[in-house]
């Protein structure tokens, strides 16, 4: 019980510190580049763009309103690979600064994926943009974006915890890690349509988180249903298992890091 | 006021020594199956107990490798012991490093707040003692340039500034007093004699005996990592001295 106040305590004490990073992650990102903060909406709309004329000309699938579907699994997905990909570097990262003060190690995978979040706002943004463009109706199920998303929070927080530990003490972690989200990206129906995989893999559709995620988000955005109880179930508790087995494994190797960095 | 404020209780701490660092998979399995994950044991500090009163200066002596630095940083909280345990009670301004936790990339402005609230300051804190930070550091001129066209000199004082703008309850000094140009060492000494006289703790980590001497009360010889003599500095410099 003690433990879990002090971990309160720790975080009340530390936000403006989380908070600090976060902003220089964003500031750093964009120093120096002309259209800085634009380009968090921008680059987005390229990436749909392409992708767009590539698979509406070469290859065909028979999905309605192509660019908000690819956007819609992009987005999420997009947030996944940044947050741990980022997260996964932001312990060894902060060596220096984790060698000499005291901090709580935690807040540096917290902090890229909140940064990773920032960025998914925009994307959210460049998103109902597309909406706008390609007349797709805006549904009153959207308001439940920040339901799915704080699953997906949860998901990826603890996926960067636990990714973050494996980094410090193995350092392939990083490239294991990159082949193993290509392979996820092309295992997940972003811009091919699930019915695809349902015939031939099927195991993947049951297995990838993502997929729960991605659907749970289309429902919302582009099929107007208010998703099941079995949907929100399945979204929260994989969310909960990772995000409970990230925080355990960090505890438990935190105050061995420093002798390996 | 008989208070302790630092406590050190039978610390020991170990590192691997093993000649390299197994830090990648193939690497783990191979010796896995090999049985040669090789573990050499050594131990920066044995049986350390010691405890420091409120007020107090205590100044820490000994070669090169005795253990100092670890034994700063157990205190400071950033390195857990192997066994034993630490308490302190106040907030504690670690001059370990300064500047340590500085992103090159960001403004001094911006390098205040992140830096600050890395002390454990909060925003508004920081926001109020921002003047007086660029005031001691005389950097004004340079307030929104990256610190990366920073001199090392100049990094430095503004490393001091923030960790010093608030008078802490302990103070832990590693070998820092050779900041920047002969001018601001003197400031230096000067703002460090103003937390001492303000009754706050010091422990302070030196090879100049002299200063070891002028600044603390109390010191410890330490020497691979047990503690040969504690008491009075004059007496346990002069010892030191005399023995190595």
């Amino acid at each position: 019980m003690i433990k879990i106040k002090g971990m309160f305590y720790g975080f009340f004490k530390y936000k403006d510190l989380l908070a600090e990073l976060v902003l220089r992650d964003i500031k750093i990102r964009y120093r120096r580049s002309v259209l800085g903060i634009v380009w968090t909406l921008l680059n987005p709309i390229l990436m749909m763009t392409v992708m767009t004329l590539v698979f509406s000309n070469l290859f065909r699938f028979d999905i309605k309103n192509f660019p908000v579907y690819f956007f819609t699994g992009h987005l999420l997905f997009t947030f996944l690979t940044e947050s741990t990909n980022t997260g996964l570097y932001s312990v060894i990262e902060n060596s220096n600064l984790i060698k000499k003060v005291y901090i709580p190690k935690y807040l540096f995978p917290v902090s890229k994926v909140l940064s990773s979040g920032v960025n998914l706002i925009f994307s959210f943004i460049a998103m109902t943009l597309v909406m706008l463009v390609t007349k797709v109706p805006f549904n009153i199920t959207i308001l439940l974006t920040p339901v799915i998303l704080i699953y997906l929070l949860l998901f990826v927080t603890g996926l960067s915890l636990i990714l973050a530990t494996l980094q410090v003490f193995f350092r392939d972690t990083a490239h294991l890690y990159n082949v193993f989200t290509l392979a996820w990206m092309y295992l997940t129906p972003i811009f091919y349509p699930s019915v695809l995989l349902e015939e031939k893999l099927n195991v993947v559709l049951i297995l990838n988180p993502m997929v729960y995620y991605i659907s749970y988000f289309r429902d919302i955005i582009l099929n107007n249903i208010v998703p099941s109880l079995e949907q929100n179930i399945i979204c929260l508790v994989i969310g909960l298992i990772f995000f409970i087995i990230g925080l355990v494994v960090f505890y438990k190797k935190q105050d061995k890091f420093i002798l390996y960095i | 006021m008989e208070q302790n404020i630092i406590e050190v209780n039978n610390v020991s701490m170990m590192f691997n020594k093993s000649k390299e660092h197994v830090d990648n998979l193939k690497e783990y399995f191979i010796r896995l199956v090999k049985h040669q994950l090789l573990f050499e044991e050594f131990w920066a500090l044995k049986n350390v107990t010691f405890e420091v009163k409120r007020g107090e200066a205590i100044g820490i002596i000994g070669l090169n490798g005795s253990g100092k630095s670890t034994l700063l940083k157990i205190i400071a909280q950033v390195m857990k012991p192997t066994t034993g345990s630490v308490n302190v009670y106040g907030s504690v301004a670690p001059l370990i490093e300064l500047g340590a936790g500085f992103d090159l990339n960001l403004s001094a402005r911006e390098n205040i707040f992140l830096n600050g609230t890395v002390l454990g300051y909060s925003r508004k804190q920081i926001r109020s003692l921002f003047e007086k930070i660029l005031d001691f550091s005389e950097l004004w001129e340079f307030v929104d340039l990256p610190l990366k066209n920073y001199s090392s000199g100049m990094v430095a004082r503004l490393g001091f500034a923030i960790a010093t703008v608030n008078t802490p309850d302990i103070l832990i000094v590693d070998e820092i007093l050779g900041v920047g140009d002969h001018k601001f060492q003197e400031k230096c000494h000067k703002r460090m004699n103003e937390i001492i006289n303000s009754g706050a703790t010091i422990v302070f980590v030196s090879h100049s005996i002299d200063d070891v001497k002028r600044l603390c009360n109390r010191a410890i010889w330490l020497n691979k990592g047990m503690i040969v003599m504690q008491g009075d500095a004059s007496t346990v410099c002069s010892q030191y001295i005399m023995q190595s």
